[in-house]
């Protein structure tokens, strides 16, 4: 069971590096957050399951910073650079 | 390896199909709030069955509680910053892509 844990988090991560050629190509400001925001989800799903897997509890609490960072990170995209960016073309 | 572990380890691949699928409609959709759909609805979908899996292996109620409480946590994040994102683009004027 945590060895397919440790598989899953694996295949999680290679589809994180998968997104990021987003943060490459994406035409607007909000394609490469959006990229930023599949950090966090994935994180978030990482973390969970490597905390089930080493039997780390601790691990849980990353996870639930991941997700207040999400909401931050986010919020401070769209009041900061979304609308700024939209002005000048994306 | 009991039923419930067949269990979990069948909701935590069905989890990683949906990133999959999320991740996929980032890179390939036409546009940002096609986009935004597949990120928001598919990847947060697949931490619920990751979060379904894992709750079901918690040794008691309050470890299953913490994680649905990150779930939701989870989705509330996603679904603030998705609303934000569309409704800051369409008073720009970003248009929806359309069909040709």
């Amino acid at each position: 069971m945590n060895a397919f844990l440790f598989g899953v988090a694996i295949f999680l991560l290679a589809n994180l590096a998968a997104g990021l050629v987003r943060i490459m190509r994406g035409p607007t400001a909000a394609d490469r957050m959006l990229a930023a925001q599949l950090f966090a989800t994935t994180g978030i799903a990482v973390m969970l399951l490597l905390a089930e897997a080493l039997a780390q509890p601790a691990a849980q609490d990353v996870a639930l910073i991941f997700a207040v960072l999400a909401v931050l990170s986010g919020l401070a995209f769209v009041r900061r650079v979304w609308g700024k960016a939209l002005k000048e073309g994306g | 390896m009991g039923w419930l572990d067949w269990l979990s380890a069948g909701l935590v691949s069905v989890g990683a199909f949906f990133f999959l699928a999320g991740t996929v409609g980032l890179l390939r959709f036409p546009d940002v709030y096609t986009r935004l759909h597949a990120l928001t609805k598919a990847d947060n979908l697949g931490l619920g069955f990751v979060v379904a899996a894992l709750a079901l292996q918690a040794p008691d109620l309050s470890g299953a509680f913490k994680l649905l409480a990150i779930w939701t946590l989870a989705l509330f994040a996603s679904v603030t910053v998705a609303h934000l994102v569309a409704r800051a683009a369409l008073r720009e004027g970003l248009e929806p892509w359309r069909r040709r």
